[in-house]
């Protein structure tokens, strides 16, 4: 499925990735399907993410295990292509009570049963005592209430009133006691509140996200001007090392949100916030905003990618480096020059005259994840689908829907192929 | 067995009398929601203002001389509605009309004088954040003296028609209470955009 | 002082006067002319002057259950929408106006609007009164009410429904991001909506301080008339901070200021701290009224007292002073400092100490009581459920370190519900099925209303307790589709199931309306044996309520020769007669002491053209007509100047000697 162009890009990526992308593999294998049909599609993934699950049983490998599943990942073929709508039909009807709990366990928001590092870990444990807590003050009023309804009570005349006055003991016994736990759990989420707030050592890297309607825009400092960089979509951090985020927005609010890594905070135009995060293990996290923010509220999502440090400062490298075109596009490769003409305006590709800032950074474009805010998994299919059709995948987007013609398209996807 | 309980009967006033009327607690509400509302103006001041960048105000210190003066003629009409209330209380009605006449143009040079400064500022209410705050706290209260001359106009014509005597005054009162009222905000107005930036 | 005053002078009769003490039987001379003054005209001039508290009330309910149908249908569209991932039936825009729409119904068109509808139409049978301190007020603020929520829906059918979510945050909301008119519609709705509510609530706290019968001393009131008492207190001080807010976004957008404008200085957190410093305690205010009407109605099924009286009236009125400290904690993601987070976070769990002596107060009465189990019970006693789990919830997102994961996620929507459904509609339902006979003279029927119930409790239940987990999911709020990959499926269709077997129950209770309207049995005056005033008059009361204003003696003035109270009985039969012209008695705040002989007004237009005026000119705004709304405004003023005109009829005006036509 994965044109020549990207083999490689694929093929470097592999050993950091076949841990923790099988269910992306799923996924593009779902993206085979017509441009426009994104709801059938995703659904079709479905069946097939629900088995992959199903033989995980019911407990999700945290990221760094992930590499003994990395060997089911059904990778692109097309012998699957055949069965895929009437499964997805199946899956989408019979999905509901049985494949949910596989599903939730798996899903990659899921805060509450994973985090993997400690600006979320404490929260989480928060969260089950206070779960217990009210579970168990849910199930005491429950049977309290159920006893007062239903208890036994002497033959009387049916016209009698009780006394008032009576009864007072149970105000100041159930309200003492719950007192009580409410001052216990009060210390106890200030106590979170003060592991959470700021992290254990200095952060070791800075790195300013900048929310837009509806991506990400992440500038990476570094006290020589040269060595900064920006990128989007996708922040790679090294493992084990708190790393400092500045948050910023430039329209209106967002906000950023790793769950399994940190809470949220929102992104205000006009004002910076910070927030730390840190992973414990190398993986993807998957970061969504948070903060209601328009159309494309529901398609603006982000990962975090956790990495060895040398990895990361691979990466760190590559990214740096402006695009290395030269050697096999010139000025005259019609896909630059549509490139140029089309959509330099909003999009910047370091070393080339496309500077423009309204758009994600495309330098390295073939090295992300994902296209679109997290929408997509970036194949050079699903990269011209975007382009062609954005405005079917996000409407109200700013990138528009470009009409190109079978050449321009093909010729546009042989430059883009080129950025990695 | 027990007996119902009876009411003992007294004599009552009827209908609106004095601060046992309904009036009298209703403005005593519209009062309290009202003081409520410039707080929040005030509140979006203050807030605004610590946390700009910019120098503030942003044409530099206000001129006190006019609206101080101003103050001082907001701060007489409260005394003549004050006076005139005193006056109908008597039944001294012709007092009552020379006192809401007085205040009526008093409130009136008020408001003229404070349009004057307004056409006086170098900035609008677009200008800047600044001019927003100016003209939208100053436009509220100003709204508000305009609807209390009103009020005192119409009180002026209750007056000449002999609604009031020494029983029958409570519109007095609580029209007095509103134009007060409008007159101790303006207090709180002149001493947040005036003499504030001093500080 | 005045008092003082009026002593010392000598007295005419018009201006003063011993009330005549008596007894009225129905039929009675006294009765038919009583009935002959407080009755409104027939007819649709009758039907427009009208300042009859219970037709007010009874309007308030109907517009409001009005509304909260067709936020109902907004929901189910919603729930269609997310049943299934990657749905295509809404479009983004689509979904983000049908979830404005849907939360600004429910929280501003129907929550509030249907308690003052509860208290408009019982307090002034709750406290033994003929009316309301001000009934043309009463009027004005439902006329306003009705044109602020059709205001608020005119911009719908042309697809340009408010569309920033009911909290409306800039500077989404603002001029750059939202040019078209819906967020004008919003924002002067708003305003027009505030107007209604504050001079409700004025109503309500002069009411209570002034209209009480004679006895019904300030620790007898009901617990409904503490909480929308203290609903009220709060509406007036916090109504001017959102009116205040959506004006000032309105002047930003439309006049070119900059209060919210990031460029020049303007700050998109003034907004949220302005709104929310409202949003709080409103939140309160929708609930603290119903949380009244299950205090008040939920003996009467236990046949005892309510235990813990005045610990429930404190309670209510400290978590209202509690609630205007915590409104920051809608904002703990904000970026505000830790030491300001620690506090708002542990003030907002101090709010459960006087919510679970509520809490306790309730199931202690059902303990110590001998439950009657008919609807209304069942639907007070699920509602102590769903008290429990919205609070719970609620104690969970006030540990600010959680809040920083479950803000903003269907964890929040999960726990909204349970407070808006349980702790409002299910008290609401359940007070119509308690008070229909009240409204109508007829019962409603048992076997649909259990049925309405059942139906209704499962299909709340599985309908919003998964938007807990879905929300642990980390599925966001407000988007308006999600992909497969999320795992958020199942709990979504599960959700959407029961969201139309909550629509089901509801349907069932509204079946039951108009049965039991046709052919409910008739009712009497009390049907439940319960204790209250409202009980001691006809179902449906007349026009003047009580022919003679009762002397109250107790708290439980229908119980008293059971409850063996030993300090006197309340008299029904003899009493204040007040018959000439419309009158009522006003008492003294704390101990209810006759003070004076009000004169009520009688029937009139001018609260409706007032309304509509104002409602005119909010639309000259909107349009921008300018000239327009200078009119609408004389116009508006004209109406003013002649209600507020000082009339012979209602003793408002000197009387020379001589001149006795009063």
């Amino acid at each position: 499925m994965h044109d020549e162009p990207y083999a490689s890009a694929f093929a470097i990526k592999t050993n950091l990735e076949a841990g923790y992308t099988y269910t992306d593999g799923t996924f593009d294998l779902a993206f085979t399907l017509a441009p426009r049909s994104v709801a059938a599609a995703t659904s079709s993934s479905n069946s097939v993410e629900t088995a992959v699950r199903a033989c995980q049983s019911m407990n999700p490998p945290p990221p760094e295990s992930l590499d003994e599943c990395g060997e089911a990942r059904p990778w692109p073929g097309s012998t699957l292509t055949g069965g895929r709508g009437f499964g997805a039909a199946v899956a989408g009807l019979t999905a509901v009570p049985g494949a949910c709990m596989a599903e939730t366990l798996d899903a990659p928001l899921n805060y509450f049963l994973h985090s993997y590092g400690p600006a979320a870990r404490p929260t989480m444990y928060l969260g089950w005592v206070l779960v217990g807590v009210c579970a168990a003050v849910c199930f005491i009023i429950a049977v309290l209430l159920i006893m007062a309804v239903r208890r036994k009570r002497p033959a009387a005349d049916p016209r009698a009133i009780g006394r008032e006055g009576e009864g007072l003991e149970w105000l100041y016994i159930g309200t003492g006691i719950s007192t009580l736990v409410l001052i216990g759990l009060v210390v106890y989420s200030l106590m979170v509140l003060n592991a959470v707030a700021k992290p254990p050592e200095a952060p070791t890297v800075t790195l300013t996200v900048t929310g837009y309607d509806w991506w990400w825009k992440v500038e990476y400092e570094h006290s020589d001007p040269a060595q900064r960089f920006i990128t989007a979509n996708e922040v790679h951090i090294p493992v084990g090392q708190p790393v400092l985020i500045k948050l910023k927005s430039a329209d209106v609010i967002h906000a950023f949100w790793v769950p399994t890594l940190a809470g949220k905070t929102q992104m205000i135009p006009g004002l910076m916030n910070q927030k730390w995060i840190q992973a414990d293990a190398p993986g993807t996290y998957t970061g969504q905003c948070a903060q209601y923010c328009g159309a494309g509220h529901a398609h603006m999502g982000f990962e975090v990618i956790a990495e060895d440090i040398q990895e990361f400062e691979k990466w760190r490298d590559t990214q740096r480096r402006p695009a290395s075109l030269l050697p096999s596009v010139s000025n005259e490769d019609p896909g630059y020059k549509l490139f140029m003409d089309r959509c330099a305006g909003c999009h910047a590709i370091r070393g080339t005259k496309a500077r423009g800032t309204h758009g994600p950074d495309l330098t390295h474009l073939k090295s992300r994840r994902r296209l679109a805010a997290g929408l997509l998994t970036n194949t050079p299919d699903h990269l011209m689908d975007w382009i062609i059709h954005a405005q079917q995948f996000k409407p109200g987007s700013r990138m528009p829907s470009i009409s190109l013609s079978e050449a321009e398209s093909s010729a546009l996807a042989t430059f883009l192929s080129k950025l990695d | 067995m027990v007996e119902p309980v009876q009411l003992q009967s007294e004599r009552l006033p009827v209908g609106s009398a004095g601060k046992l009327s309904g009036g009298w607690w209703g403005v005593q509400t519209l009062i309290v929601t009202e003081a409520c509302l410039f707080g929040y103006l005030l509140f979006c001041y203050f807030y605004l203002a610590a946390q700009t960048e910019q120098t503030w105000p942003p044409d530099g210190l206000p001129s006190l001389l006019v609206p101080g003066a101003n103050t001082l003629i907001l701060l007489a009409s409260s005394a003549c509605v004050w006076a005139g209330e005193r006056g109908v209380h008597q039944s001294r009605t012709g007092r009552g009309i020379a006192g809401l006449t007085a205040a009526i143009v008093l409130g009136t040079a008020f408001v003229a004088i404070q349009l004057m400064e307004w056409r006086n500022k170098p900035y609008g209410m677009t200008t800047d954040l600044y001019g927003s705050l100016y003209f939208t706290i100053t436009g509220f209260h100003m709204a508000h003296v305009i609807i209390g001359l009103a009020v005192l106009l119409l009180l002026l014509v209750w007056a000449m028609l002999g609604y009031f005597d020494s029983r029958r005054y409570v519109a007095m009162t609580i029209g007095g209470a509103y134009w007060h009222f409008v007159d101790v905000v303006w207090l709180f107005v002149f001493s947040t955009l005036y003499l504030f930036p001093y500080l | 002082m005045a008092s003082a005053d009026i002593t010392e002078r000598p007295i005419d009769d018009h201006l003063a006067r011993v009330p005549e003490i008596g007894c009225a039987p129905p039929g009675s001379d006294i009765e038919v002319q009583l009935a002959r003054t407080w009755e409104s005209e027939p007819g649709w001039r009758g039907w427009l002057s009208t300042v009859d508290h219970k037709a007010i009330g009874l309007r308030y309910i109907v517009t409001a259950f009005i509304f909260l149908i067709i936020g109902g249908l907004e929901a189910l569209l919603i729930r269609i929408q997310l049943a299934r991932p990657d749905q295509t039936l809404l479009t983004p825009e689509q979904y983000n106006q049908l979830f404005t729409m849907h939360g600004v119904t429910m929280i501003f068109l129907y929550a509030l609007p249907i308690l003052s509808g509860f208290s408009n139409y019982l307090w002034p049978l709750l406290l033994g009164s003929r009316d309301m301190a001000f009934p043309r007020l009463n009027a004005f603020s439902y006329w306003i009410f009705l044109f602020a929520g059709i205001f608020m829906y005119v911009s719908f059918p042309l697809g340009q429904a408010p569309n920033g979510g009911w909290f409306n945050y800039v500077p989404f909301s603002g001029p750059t991001f939202n040019t078209g008119p819906n967020i004008d519609v919003f924002a002067l709705g708003m305003v027009l909506l505030g107007i209604s509510t504050s001079v409700g609530s004025a109503n309500f706290v002069v009411t209570l301080f002034r209209m009480r019968a004679p006895g019904m001393t300030i620790n007898r009131v009901p617990i409904l008339v503490w909480g929308t008492l203290t609903a009220s207190v709060a509406n007036l001080l916090v109504i001017p901070s959102v009116s205040l807010a959506f004006f000032l976004l309105w002047l930003d957008r439309q006049m070119g200021t900059h209060f919210f404008d990031v460029a020049n200085g303007g700050k998109p957190l003034l907004w949220q701290h302005l709104f929310w410093i409202f949003g709080h305690p409103w939140v309160y205010a929708i609930v603290l009224p119903a949380m009244g009407i299950v205090s008040d109605a939920l003996p009467t099924f236990c046949r005892r007292p309510l235990v813990g009286y005045t610990a429930m009236a404190l309670a209510t009125m400290a978590v209202m002073l509690i609630g205007f400290e915590v409104w920051i904690h809608h904002m703990f993601a904000t970026g505000l400092p830790t030491v300001a987070l620690s506090i708002f976070g542990a003030a907002s769990m101090v709010i459960s100490v006087p919510s679970s002596i509520a809490v306790f107060a309730w199931i202690a009465t059902i303990w110590l009581g001998r439950p009657v189990f008919k609807t209304p019970f069942l639907f007070f006693a699920g509602f102590v459920m769903l008290f429990v789990i919205g609070g719970l919830s609620g104690v969970m997102t006030a540990a600010v370190p959680l809040d920083w994961q479950l803000n903003e996620t269907y964890f929040i929507v999960a726990h909204l519900h349970y407070v808006l459904l349980g702790i409002n509609v299910f008290p609401v339902v359940g007070g119509i099925y308690y008070w229909f006979p009240k409204f109508t003279g007829r019962m409603m029927d048992e076997t649909l209303g259990k049925l309405s119930f059942w139906v209704m409790f499962i299909g709340f239940n599985v309908g919003f307790f998964p938007m807990h987990w879905a929300g642990l999911l980390g599925m966001p709020r407000r988007v308006y589709t999600y992909s497969s990959r999320m795992g958020w499926d199942g709990v979504n269709m599960i959700t959407s199931i029961g969201s139309f077997v909550f629509a089901i129950g509801v349907l069932i209770f509204l079946v039951n309306v108009v049965v039991s309207l046709k052919r409910g049995a008739l009712a009497g005056p009390n049907p439940w044996d319960a204790a209250t005033l409202e009980w001691a008059t006809s179902s449906p009361p007349p026009a003047y309520n009580f022919a003679v204003i009762p002397t109250v003696a107790s708290r439980h003035p229908l119980w008293e020769d059971r409850l063996d109270e030993g300090r006197g009985r309340s008299n029904f039969k003899e009493g204040l007669l007040l018959a000439e012209g419309r009158e009522a008695i006003s008492t003294s705040p704390i101990d209810a002491k006759p003070l004076a002989i009000l004169k009520m007004p009688d029937d009139t237009s001018t609260p409706f053209f007032l309304g509509l005026f104002i409602s005119l000119l909010f639309v000259g705004l909107l349009l921008h007509w300018w000239l327009f709304t200078a009119a609408t405004a004389i116009a508006g003023s004209l109406a003013l100047i002649v209600w507020l005109w000082p009339r012979k009829a209602l003793a408002q005006r000197a009387m020379p000697q001589g001149d006795n036509n009063g």
